[in-house]
């Protein structure tokens, strides 16, 4: 067999790539929002139950740059923007490479929703022509599936999956519900439109604040963007109380208990600055190969990447 | 038998699945950023023919299936079961109408072919993609019709009817696609 050394994407597509890390870096210059490089490789890493680090003599390579950055505000950055690396293990496929490109973004005075205001016109500003529709999580999720996501209970989330996907576990968690049936009856029911998805249900809070909405239920400050059905971004109005945040840690670390997986000891950094004192702020993760997969009409990650997991 | 996570499955892969062995056909991952991750996988029952999709965390893990390919000869049929014999060892199997399906229509005496046992029983065969075979009924051949022409049902020796080229007459031994049941030429000799 030929030894297969050719790069996973077409040099145009490339081309395409460099021009888009450069329209990116312009779009938030002109803004006054400054670009940070902070480390890749850190002494922590983030305790979500479903990310999972890689390591490097007994450090980690940094899932996403957001304890770093929140650092830096904490420290009076102001406006602040990253665009790099990340790494995350156990994701490869069509839409996931272990090591990928992130562009992630803060802004102090911002909620969530002047912040996706922002993210729109960073998409108008690649000349997209693409309809935008902005839409809660709740009435996403209810007009494909019928079912409350805030409200419903872990017994109608089984038998819906049950009925159409033919999936039978026991399990209780809610969360676990909604990721299944989202990205298997919501997701692909998304058509090339942009949808900007806010208000996630509050068991999927993550970082963000949470408050009570019109309807008398807790929401997450959470929003994502799904464009040609893949998600792209993921923004808070991040939570700034620290006590809240210690007791995040240890609910994410209660759950990684309960799945078996290893505990994550808090980054004892990240709860000083914001003990310190984080600024209001929100802020937002990009996938920049799946915004370039979408921008270019492809299907998979490896055709906008240089070289992928599977290349190396 | 070995057990096999979701990380493990490619395309290929022999599982149980709801008591029926089962084949990987292909596995895509569905991960929401934060959320838990998922195996979306297409797999093909192997008593069924059927191709279905299932989901499953990502990690859980499936007992493997003892299935196995092996060439094996076509000796005869005694109208309920057909015969097949391992080459080598000479070792006899034996499957009814439910293993050899419509691939009876294809199989010649003689003629290898690919058994699929699951734990040491056949249980499904596979005729070759290609195979020749001579025509023992078709209408006359017409004069002057060639490739342009139409096409005509020809009964091969195995009992196949393939729809064949005009000029072609009883007696002449065709090539076909076993997979479409398309004729694809005369044999070479």
């Amino acid at each position: 067999m030929p030894c297969d050394w050719q790069p996973s994407a077409s040099i145009v597509h490339l081309q395409q790539r460099a021009k888009l890390m450069s329209q990116l870096r312009t779009f938030f210059s002109e803004r006054g929002v400054w670009e940070v490089d902070t480390p890749v490789l850190g002494a922590a890493s983030v305790s979500d139950p479903h990310i999972e680090a890689l390591s490097v003599a007994e450090h980690y390579l940094q899932t996403s740059p957001e304890y770093f950055m929140k650092r830096l505000l904490a420290a009076g950055s102001g406006a602040i923007y990253y665009l790099g690396k990340a790494f995350r293990r156990d994701e490869a496929g069509a839409r996931h490479n272990p090591e990928f490109t992130m562009l992630e973004w803060y802004r102090p005075k911002f909620d969530d929703h002047r912040l996706i205001d922002e993210l729109v016109e960073l998409i108008r500003y690649l000349k997209v022509a693409a309809a935008i529709t902005k839409i809660s999580y709740g009435e996403l999720f209810e007009r494909h599936t019928g079912l409350n996501p805030h409200t419903a209970s872990a017994a109608q989330f089984r038998q819906l999956a049950a009925e159409k996907l033919d999936v039978n576990w026991p399990d209780d968690s809610i969360s676990l519900w909604l990721d299944l049936l989202f990205s298997h009856l919501v997701e692909p029911q998304l058509n090339d439109a942009i949808y900007l998805v806010y208000d996630y249900p509050a068991c999927q809070k993550a970082l963000a604040k949470t408050s009570v909405n019109a309807e008398g239920v807790e929401v997450a400050h959470r929003f994502e963007m799904f464009w040609q059905g893949i998600e792209v971004a993921n923004g808070y109005w991040e939570l700034t109380d620290a006590a809240e945040q210690r007791k995040r840690f240890n609910a994410d670390n209660q759950t990684r208990c309960e799945l078996s997986k290893p505990i994550i000891a808090p980054d004892e950094k990240f709860l000083a600055a914001l003990d310190a004192g984080l600024p209001e702020c929100a802020g937002v993760a990009l996938g920049v190969d799946r915004l370039l997969m979408c921008l270019l009409e492809q299907r998979t990650i490896s055709s906008v990447l240089p070289f992928s997991y599977m290349q190396l | 038998m070995a057990t096999y996570s979701t990380n493990e499955f490619k395309g290929g892969l022999k599982v149980m699945l709801d008591g029926d062995p089962c084949s990987v056909v292909e596995c895509e991952m569905v991960k929401p950023g934060k959320g838990q991750a998922f195996a979306r996988v297409r797999l093909k029952n192997l008593k069924s023919g059927r191709v279905w999709e299932r989901t499953f965390k990502s990690g859980e893990q499936l007992e493997g299936a003892d299935v196995m390919d092996m060439d094996m000869q076509y000796l005869y049929t005694d109208g309920e079961y057909w015969h097949f014999m391992e080459p080598q060892s000479f070792e006899q199997h034996q499957g009814d109408a439910t293993v050899v399906g419509d691939t009876a229509k294809w199989l010649r005496e003689q003629d290898i072919v690919m058994v699929t046992l699951y734990n040491g029983a056949p249980l499904a065969v596979t005729a070759p993609n290609h195979v020749e075979l001579e025509i023992v009924e078709t209408d006359p051949g017409l004069k002057g019709d060639t490739a342009q022409g139409g096409t005509k049902p020809a009964t091969l020796s195995t009992g196949a009817v393939v729809k064949v080229p005009l000029f072609l007459c009883t007696g002449e031994v065709v090539r076909v696609d076993t997979r479409t049941g398309e004729y694809l030429g005369r044999a070479s000799k």
